[in-house]
């Protein structure tokens, strides 16, 4: 990480793609594989996620100097706790169809290493505006990562994308894809694809330096 | 998670140099427990404003997705009552007043000429990931299930899932006999009390037969009981359509 202050522009753009949490920091893998084996749940998961990382990130960053640091990992699990509390009844009551199809994984967004992450790394020690905008370039990283996951699995194990079928009659739908081993391997692939791409763009530049990035020390002695 | 020293501009810390550790000001016991019971009893006070707000509406949803279902699983009944089982394990209609106090519950299906069809039955059973709940129509006459869905399921989505989406499998339970034997895919005998279960959710499927099973053998007699009792024969009034059927803990066994 470099020792700059960073812009505004670089604070919402950075979660999208080059610092995405899921695709670069392997963060918040837990729904990126349970609940990803179709769009509209991907979509719905990471739009509940983005709800609650940036409301979260609001309050923790408003109330900042009020917390005291002892007790700051509790006081971000409840604001979030509280939030994802929110959100679940809000989708009960709104849309039960999708509440039903997202089942358990609501209530785990709360151990979500992703948002609690970026509390205690930046709406923590930045103002509201930058907090926000950190927030939502994470949010929607998140959600494209999930959709990318979720397309991919769609297609695959069921035919379909977003519910129209996509693979033509003949298609004899891959199970494995929309079972959890199915989720690994996409993401597996997916990460192996955006590992090879980010790497070939470096290695223009500095050479090496995505090997260098996964084994410190090894690079180093190169 | 280890501290990350972040050189930000505007560091929360007041005069916390990047050159230095972050200053953890010695905060006294009484602030952080006072900090974390102001923040829970806020957090516990918008809860509770939304809750009250959502718990109306989550109600009648699951009670719109009762009624439906039971309308359903009775080949289409247009009318129902809810009947109450007594301590004495006979069932009666009552008035709506006391039905909180009341026990397990069934609901008798009318067609439109107000003759009665058949009873709905819940039950809940654990599945392969979690409790499974669904409600079956139940001939007394025949003995036969007239239909049955799943009202809430957490299975495999793929494939414990089908017990609810796949129609294969659902309208096999369209007058079935019996009890229900579960049959696996190819070994079929050709007799009626037999359904075949879904390849890759054997146990998904053998617990929705199981819970039919258990309650048709369990409800067997009272609603047998029932059915030959005058009270079958009095269709509900067009006020009793309206019944919010309760779909709480009171119908577990």
């Amino acid at each position: 990480m470099s020792p700059r202050a960073t812009t505004p522009q670089e604070d919402l753009l950075r979660g999208i793609w080059r610092e995405n949490p899921v695709l670069v920091q392997l963060l918040g893998l837990c729904p990126a594989l349970a609940v990803t084996n179709t769009v509209k749940n991907s979509l719905a998961m990471g739009l509940a996620t983005f709800f609650v990382l940036v409301c979260s990130s609001i309050l923790v960053s408003t109330f900042k100097n009020w917390i005291p640091k002892q007790v700051r990992i509790s006081a971000y699990i409840l604001v979030i706790a509280t939030f994802v509390t929110l959100a679940d009844l809000v989708l009960n009551a709104v849309v039960p169809e999708i509440h039903k199809a997202l089942g358990a994984f609501i209530a785990l967004i709360v151990v979500n290493c992703m948002i609690l992450g970026r509390q205690e790394a930046f709406a923590s020690r930045n103002r509201v505006g930058r907090a926000i905008l950190d927030a939502v370039g994470t949010g929607i990283g998140f959600i494209i990562a999930l959709v990318m996951i979720g397309g991919f699995r769609e297609v695959l194990g069921y035919g379909t994308f977003f519910d129209i079928p996509v693979m033509g009659p003949s298609f004899e739908p891959w199970i494995i894809m929309i079972l959890p081993a199915g989720g690994f391997f996409t993401l597996g692939f997916i990460l192996l694809g955006f590992g090879w791409w980010e790497g070939r763009k470096i290695t223009e530049v500095r050479p090496r330096r995505w090997i260098a990035g996964v084994t410190t020390e090894v690079g180093g002695a190169d | 998670m280890s501290e990350q020293k972040l050189p930000m501009a505007e560091s929360a810390g007041e005069g916390g140099g990047a050159s230095q550790p972050p200053v953890v000001v010695d905060a006294s016991s009484f602030r952080l427990v006072g900090t974390l019971t102001v923040a829970g009893a806020v957090a516990g006070l918008v809860i509770v404003l939304v809750f009250q707000w959502a718990e109306p509406l989550i109600e009648a949803y699951r009670a719109r997705v009762l009624a439906e279902a039971v309308t359903e699983v009775l080949g289409g009944a247009e009318r129902y009552k809810t009947v109450f089982m007594d301590q004495d394990g006979v069932y009666k209609s009552q008035p709506l007043a006391d039905t909180a106090t009341l026990g397990e519950r069934i609901y008798v299906g009318y067609d439109g000429a107000g003759s009665p069809i058949g009873v709905a039955v819940p039950g809940d059973k654990a599945g392969f990931q979690d409790v499974i709940r669904l409600i079956f129509g139940y001939d007394p006459g025949s003995g036969e299930v007239l239909g049955m869905k799943v009202l809430e399921s957490k299975e495999t989505p793929g494939l414990g899932d089908k017990i609810e989406k796949d129609s294969t499998f659902v309208d096999q339970f369209v007058r079935v006999a019996t009890l229900i034997q579960g049959v696996k895919k190819g070994r079929e005998r050709g007799t009626d009390d037999e359904v075949v279960m879904i390849t890759g959710a054997t146990i998904s499927s053998q617990a929705v037969i199981d819970i039919i099973n258990m309650r048709v053998d369990e409800l067997r007699d009272p609603i047998n009981a029932y059915w030959s009792s005058a009270d079958v024969m009095i269709p509900p009034s067009e006020a009793a359509d309206s019944i919010p059927p309760t779909v709480g803990g009171g119908d577990r066994p």
